[in-house]
C-alpha cells in the first residue's frame, strides 16, 4: 500500500511540477536565485542518488561489483557514448564481475 | 539522457533564437507552410527525424526502468504506472531506489519530486515557444521533459518547435511505456537481477543524466558536498532522508560562493547580463537544462574558456 501512496504523491508532484512551469507568468521563476538553485538541486540530488546507489545496500555502505560497472559507465561517458552504451556497459561490467566471483 | 539529444553538428548558441513566425503563417495556419518558408526554417522531415532519434534511444531506456523496478519489488502493475503517471526517467528511478532502500513513502516521493521540479523551469521556457493555447497546456503538460525540452529549443520556429515537441513526446510516451512494461516482465523471467548485473543500471543512468551538469566549478562543488552528505548520512539516518539532506548542498554552495570575493564578483555579473554574456560555444549539444536553469550560471564562469570541454 504504501508504495502506492509514494507512486500517487510522486505523480500528482510531477505532473503539477510540468503544469506549473506552462501556467506560472515567467516573472514568478525568473528571479536569479530561484533558477541558480533549481538548476543546482537536480545536480546535488543525482550525485547523492548516483553514489548511494553504487555503494549502498539496505542502509549501509558497501563495494561491490556494481562500483566497477559505475566506473565503466563514468569512461563510456567520457568517451561520449550513446545513453544506450553508457548503462549497458555499466550492467555488462557488473555482470562480468560477479561472474568472475568479485 | 538529455546530452546526446541534440546533434552535435548544430551550431546552438543560447538563447535559443525566439521562433520566428511567417508573416501570415499563424499558429493555426501552420498546414499552409507545408514547404518551409522563410529564412531559418526547417524542413519538416529533418524535424522528424532528429525528433525520432531522441525519441526511440532515449525511449527504449524504459527498460532498464522496467528491469530496475521490478528488480526492487515493485509489481508490474506498480511499474507500469509509474512510468504512465510520473513519465519522467530520473524521478522514476529516484523513487524506486528509495523504495528498495527501505524509505518511506513520503520521503521516497519528495526525493523524486524535487528531481521533477526542474521540469517547471523546462515549461516556463516551452510556454513561451509553443504558444499553445491554455485549454490544450495540461494536455501537453505531461510531455515536459529533459528530451521533448532539448528538441524543442532547438528549432529555429514556432511550427518546427510544436512539431518537434510532439513528435519527441509522443516517441518517447509510447516506447517508454511499452519498454517499462517489457523490461518488467523480463525481470521476472530472468529471476535475480542482480546477479546479471541490472542493479548498476539506475547510478549509470543517474551519472549519464549528472555528467553534462557539472560544467562548472559550482556545479562539481555541489555534487562533491552531495555525495559526501549522501553516503555520510545513509548509515545515520532513515532511507530516503540522507538525500534530502545531500539536496542541501546546492543552497550551501551558492551561499558559500557568495560569501567568496570572486564568487559576489560573478553574482554581479550574473544580474547584470545574465544572457549576452553566454559564450557561444558553451551550450553546443547540451541539454536543456543548460539552457534553462544555468544560463547565469556559466556566466558566473565566465572567465572559463568557452566550450572548453570539447
Amino acid at each position: 500500500m504504501s508504495v502506492w501512496i509514494a507512486i500517487a504523491v510522486t505523480a500528482i508532484g510531477c505532473y503539477a511540477a510540468k503544469l506549473a512551469g506552462l501556467l506560472v507568468p515567467a516573472e514568478a521563476l525568473e528571479r536569479p536565485l530561484v533558477r541558480r538553485l533549481a538548476a543546482l538541486v537536480p545536480v546535488a540530488l543525482l550525485a547523492a542518488l548516483t553514489a548511494q546507489q553504487t555503494f549502498s545496500t539496505a542502509g549501509s555502505l558497501v563495494v561491490d561489483a556494481r562500483a566497477a560497472g559505475v566506473a565503466a559507465a563514468a569512461v563510456a561517458l567520457l568517451l561520449r557514448a550513446p545513453f544506450l552504451v553508457v548503462v549497458a556497459a555499466a550492467v555488462l561490467v557488473t555482470a562480468g564481475v560477479r561472474a568472475i566471483g568479485g | 539522457m538529455a546530452e546526446q539529444t541534440i546533434p552535435a553538428d548544430r551550431p546552438e548558441s543560447s538563447p535559443p533564437p525566439d521562433p520566428t513566425p511567417v508573416p501570415g503563417t499563424g499558429p493555426d495556419h501552420s498546414r499552409a507552410a507545408a514547404a518551409p518558408a522563410g529564412p531559418g526554417a526547417k524542413p519538416d522531415a529533418a524535424v522528424v527525424r532528429d525528433a525520432l532519434g531522441v525519441g526511440i534511444a532515449v525511449g527504449l531506456s524504459g527498460f532498464a526502468f522496467g528491469v530496475t523496478a521490478a528488480g526492487s519489488g515493485l509489481s508490474l502493475l506498480q511499474t507500469c504506472a509509474l512510468s504512465l503517471l510520473v513519465f519522467t526517467g530520473a524521478s522514476q528511478f529516484a523513487l524506486v531506489g528509495a523504495l528498495a532502500a527501505g524509505g518511506n513513502p513520503f520521503t521516497a516521493a519528495a526525493g523524486a519530486f524535487f528531481l521533477g521540479i526542474r521540469n517547471a523551469f523546462y515549461g516556463l521556457r516551452l510556454s513561451q515557444l509553443l504558444a499553445l493555447p491554455r485549454a490544450v497546456r495540461p494536455f501537453a503538460a505531461h510531455w515536459v521533459i529533459d528530451e521533448t525540452t532539448a528538441v524543442a529549443l532547438a528549432q529555429p520556429t514556432r511550427r518546427s518547435v510544436r512539431l518537434g515537441f510532439t513528435v519527441t513526446g509522443l516517441t518517447l510516451y509510447v516506447l517508454w511505456n511499452l519498454t517499462t512494461f517489457l523490461g518488467a516482465i523480463g525481470a521476472e523471467a530472468i529471476g535475480d537481477t542482480n546477479a546479471w548485473g541490472l542493479d548498476a543500471a539506475g547510478p549509470a543512468v543517474f551519472l549519464a543524466l549528472l555528467a553534462p551538469m557539472l560544467r562548472t566549478a559550482t556545479e562539481r562543488a555541489a555534487a562533491g558536498l552531495a555525495v559526501l552528505l549522501g553516503l555520510g548520512f545513509l548509515p545515520l539516518l532513515p532511507a530516503g532522508v540522507p538525500v534530502l539532506v545531500a539536496a542541501l548542498a546546492a543552497p550551501a554552495v551558492l551561499w558559500l560562493k557568495g560569501r567568496t570575493p570572486g564568487g559576489r564578483a560573478a553574482d554581479v555579473m550574473e544580474g547584470v547580463d545574465a544572457r549576452t554574456a553566454i559564450p557561444g560555444g558553451e551550450s553546443g549539444g547540451e541539454s536543456g537544462d543548460a539552457r534553462n536553469g544555468r544560463g547565469e550560471e556559466s556566466t558566473g564562469d565566465g572567465r572559463r574558456p568557452a566550450g572548453e570541454e570539447r
